[in-house]
């Protein structure tokens, strides 16, 4: 066995999440997902399939829904970042959180924070979208279990829901 | 915590100046824009780049500019920006199509024009974990010395995939390049080189940062054909470009990505001028591109399905056309 090496060399991160600015030592390789989930303790962030295919690791970055798990952490200075953690107000589940539970959106559970944020995007862009739109817009989130259709009709049901 | 990726540095210059030096400077460096592809690579243990040089803070990249000459289109603009352009939507609609096509919508905010034209050639050899590769013994492309698509070949055959390349090829686009020299401009079609190994014909440190486009471009359009409806590579991808003097071709245009190591201008259709688009003139596409496509064994699908698709692609395109104008 080698002996493990000095830890790699880190640089102060300073980026706004879920709202709030805060500072943290970061290694200029560490991914975006894992500095979510290891440093933050966000674990709402999914590893799915670690290669920027299924959509797991979803979050916001400047408004934009962009896979956690190809972005380098670093080139989030200064930037606002929100996960499915941020979402919940005072301990009331968001509109798009409230749909997939009334509307059994969540099925297994483990691709929905990622479905959840990249919808949360799209409403925010378009307030009452197509089904096209929607599509279009979740074409980048896998769902391995079942399938989508209980996951548009929450959509909908949250665009309703605020209209 | 997932598998981190080797230890490297990043550099975040302002300029194509400072990004051009900070790479001839440390010669195991690599650009970075998106991340898109070279991130993913990197977490397979295919690329080990021991400097990133981050083009994401450079400004004088990310413009789209039109002047009676054309369109520049800078090589940090996004896939997302360049497909919600309007006018590159009504005048350019082949690269509108492209950009709407290319991965998730997750992947087109971050990856980038310069990016997709500079995209790493794939192959179901390559693009695989590093314990699959080694189990393998690697391959010619990467570490290995043989490649498993065709053994007895001498070259890599990992094919292009960008979708932006056929696109602006039917256009006749040419692109500048930043090098230790200054700048040049070369037609796209001389960026490639048909090596899946080394399919870029850029010197150390070159950068991509710009595409022009001519004004009055003919009318076009682009399809591809992939397993599942986003995210996916193309199998095939087919732009093409015509316009129509009467009821017969003027001019005929068609490119070709996901086939081949390079993206490519169809050969011989200037012989179609003149012509009526009818059946017979279908069947002679469909023939050029069969005979023009080298898909090998490097998706999950068969090279022969990708070679009949790329020339299905481009009889419906030149069907289309036709009924549009």
């Amino acid at each position: 066995m080698h002996a493990p090496g000095p830890p790699p060399k880190k640089r102060l991160l300073r980026l706004r999440l879920n709202g709030r600015w805060r500072e943290d030592a970061v290694a200029e390789r560490d991914l975006l997902v894992d500095y979510l989930r290891d440093v933050a303790h966000l674990t709402g962030v999914k590893t799915g399939c670690d290669g920027g295919e299924c959509g797991a690791c979803t979050v916001l970055v400047d408004g934009e829904a962009v896979p956690s798990c190809i972005t380098l952490a670093v080139r989030c200075e200064g930037r606002d970042v929100e996960t499915i953690e941020g979402l919940a107000a005072q301990g009331r589940l968001s509109r798009l959180q409230r749909a997939f539970h009334e509307k059994l959106g969540t099925q297994c559970g483990f691709c929905t924070p990622g479905m959840i944020m990249a919808a949360e995007a799209l409403l925010r862009r378009i307030p009452n979208p197509s089904d096209q739109e929607i599509r279009t817009a979740l074409s980048g989130n896998l769902c391995r279990c079942t399938g989508y259709v209980k996951i548009i009709e929450s959509v909908h049901a949250a665009a309703e829901s605020a209209s | 915590m997932s598998a981190s990726l080797a230890e490297f540095r990043i550099a975040q210059p302002n300029t194509v100046k400072e990004a051009v030096a900070a790479c001839l400077k440390h010669p195991g460096s690599r650009y970075v824009a998106g991340g898109t592809d070279l991130i993913v690579n990197m977490r397979r243990g295919i690329s080990g780049p021991d400097l990133l040089v981050d083009l994401s803070g450079i400004d004088e990249l990310s413009e789209i500019k039109t002047d009676g000459r054309g369109v520049t289109i800078g090589a940090g603009v996004t896939i997302a920006a360049l497909a919600r352009d309007k006018a590159i939507a009504s005048r350019y609609r082949a690269l509108a199509q492209a950009a709407a096509a290319i991965a998730g919508p997750g992947h087109r905010v971050m990856a980038t024009v310069g990016g997709n034209l500079c995209l790493d050639t794939r192959c179901i050899y390559y693009n695989q974990s590093e314990w699959w590769r080694s189990a393998n013994a690697y391959c010619l492309k990467n570490r290995g010395t043989v490649c498993h698509v065709a053994p007895q070949g001498q070259r890599c055959h990992a094919a292009f995939s960008g979708d932006l390349a056929p696109a602006l090829l039917v256009y006749g686009a040419e692109v500048d390049i930043a090098g230790a020299q200054g700048q040049r401009r070369i037609p796209l079609s001389e960026l490639y080189v048909e090596d899946g190994k080394a399919h870029l014909a850029l010197a150390a440190g070159e950068l991509v940062v710009a595409v022009h486009l001519p004004a009055a471009p003919p009318p076009s359009a682009y399809e591809k054909v992939r397993v599942r409806g986003a995210i996916d590579f193309p199998l095939a991808g087919v732009a093409a470009a015509l316009t129509l003097s009467g009821t017969n071709v003027g001019s005929l245009r068609i490119a070709l990505t996901g086939t081949n190591s390079r993206p490519f201008l169809l050969a011989g259709t200037e012989v179609f001028a003149g012509r009526p688009v009818d059946d017979k003139l279908l069947q002679e596409i469909d023939r050029l591109v069969q005979k023009q496509v080298q898909p090998m064994r490097t998706t999950i699908a068969s090279a022969n399905y990708r070679r009949v698709a790329a020339a299905a692609l481009a009889r419906r395109l030149v069907s289309k056309l036709t009924a549009r104008e």
